[in-house]
């Protein structure tokens, strides 16, 4: 067993999650490629949406995959650090918001 | 980055030997990944043999006025083999006579071979269909006395194919060297000003891209879109088609592999991408490779690792083509380069 929750080496073992759950694991694997076909978005602009999520849900592996997807695909890295901060702003924004209820309980309980 | 090849830093991997036991060792030894001969007899091709001869290949030395980082050649200014022009004696011999319709020269810089005009014009006689020279660009302004290439080129009707990793200029000399992009632009818009990929002229400048990194081409044909727009509109230059190369795992690509500890990953990338279809039009199935010295090989790869020919026939002064059709393709796991996703030949893509 690793000794760490992640190991770079399990990114490529993804597809093994198949072996216990055949039918499951094919409809999402099926499901994950045509989400990730060209569409009414580009399959690049897919990519750096993924890049984004990937580090607003801070999954190292999609991250990794990620940023490789979008060398691939000529993504410039000037690119890929405004996706990441169009997902940290998103994340910020989610916790600042909350300072609305915060700022509303705060008036409700002050005399 | 460094400016010498492995060869004049008496560097272990300056040693095909050495390449082929680590491509034939760890991940595969221990039964990770399936070697290529295993993986090719799945697809029903077990042995790989060719099919009809299209291209003759030949390496006119492996000097050249860059050091690039993932150069499979292992070029540089330091490498002093250089076809002689008695080996180009007997390459024209072959070129005469040959079936294959394309001629394909390439280096190093071929252009550094002090007998590399005399060999075009002698060439271009012998009326072969397609005739390429694999040009660096910055050879061309390396030196007075190669300015005026691009109208030599034009005189011979010369198809040029040239790298040019990036349509940008910071991946581009991080590859090739501080100072290449500029100067690539520079020769691009000279060929362009000739006639190259111009309406109303024949003259076909086709450029190669390949990634700058431990990661595979993306599809070709959206990557020929996105060179073409931004060339177009940030330097005016206009190309014909863009050839998407893998890099093949040896040579200072492999060096790159191993010091980044990229190795491993790299070749399960390509393993997993390996493509049945690629396989079957693979270019080793339609070339030959002349190597400096004359002896010949399945491709270009091979010939850095010095694996010649499985034939009775193995130097271009006894070429029989007859002989040489019959023979098996020679293969190791520096193959699965070749066999990735779209498949990967000089020619570009071939699935």
């Amino acid at each position: 067993m690793s000794k760490t929750y992640y190991d770079p080496a399990d990114l490529r073992k993804f597809g093994d999650i198949t072996e216990w759950s055949e039918e499951l694991g094919e409809k999402f694997f099926d499901y994950y490629g045509k989400v990730f076909e060209e569409g009414a978005l580009s399959a690049r602009e897919k990519s750096l949406i993924a890049l984004a999520v990937s580090h607003v849900v801070q999954c190292p592996y999609c991250i990794d995959a990620y940023t490789k997807d979008g060398l691939e695909r000529g993504i410039e890295k000037e690119e890929m650090m405004e996706a990441v901060h169009v997902g940290a702003a998103i994340k910020s924004g989610a916790t600042l918001v909350h300072g609305v209820q915060m700022m509303n309980k705060h008036k409700k309980l002050s005399m | 980055m460094t400016k010498k090849s492995l060869s004049a830093r008496k560097n272990d991997l300056s040693n095909p030997q050495k390449q082929l036991e680590i491509l034939s060792n760890g991940i595969f030894k221990d039964g990770d990944l399936p070697y290529f001969k295993d993986k090719i007899a799945e697809t029903g091709i077990s042995p790989l043999k060719p099919g009809k001869l299209e291209v003759l290949q030949l390496n006119l030395g492996y000097m050249c006025n860059q050091v690039c980082s993932h150069c499979h050649v292992d070029a540089g200014p330091d490498r002093k083999e250089i076809m002689t022009r008695e080996t180009m004696e007997q390459c024209l011999e072959v070129i005469r006579k040959t079936s294959a319709h394309t001629l394909d020269l390439t280096g190093g810089a071929p252009e550094m071979n002090p007998n590399f005009r005399w060999f075009v014009e002698e060439a271009s006689e012998a009326g072969i269909k397609d005739f390429i020279v694999r040009s660096n660009l910055t050879i061309i302004l390396a030196n007075k006395k190669y300015h005026d290439l691009p109208e030599f080129f034009k005189k011979y009707n010369v198809h040029v194919v040239s790298s040019l990793p990036f349509y940008k200029k910071e991946k581009t000399d991080k590859q090739r060297g501080s100072g290449v992009f500029d100067k690539s632009i520079k020769v691009l818009q000279m060929l362009n000003k000739v006639g190259y990929a111009q309406e109303g002229t024949a003259l076909k400048l086709d450029l190669v891209y390949n990634p700058a990194g431990a990661f595979l081409p993306t599809n070709q044909e959206l990557m020929e879109q996105d060179f073409k727009k931004a060339l177009k509109r940030d330097f005016n230059i206009d190309f014909n088609s863009l050839f998407a190369i893998t890099n093949l795992p040896i040579s200072r690509f492999l060096e790159y592999l191993i010091a980044s500890e990229n190795y491993e990953d790299y070749m399960y990338e390509l393993v997993n991408a390996y493509n049945p279809e690629a396989v079957k039009s693979v270019m080793c199935t339609n070339t030959i490779s002349v190597s400096w010295d004359g002896w010949l090989y399945d491709c270009d790869f091979n010939q850095m690792l010095e694996l010649k020919v499985a034939s009775s026939v193995k130097h271009i002064s006894e070429y029989n083509e007859d002989a040489l059709q019959d023979r098996e393709i020679i293969i190791s796991q520096h193959c699965y380069g070749c066999t990735a996703g779209a498949g990967s030949s000089c020619q570009g893509t071939v699935a």
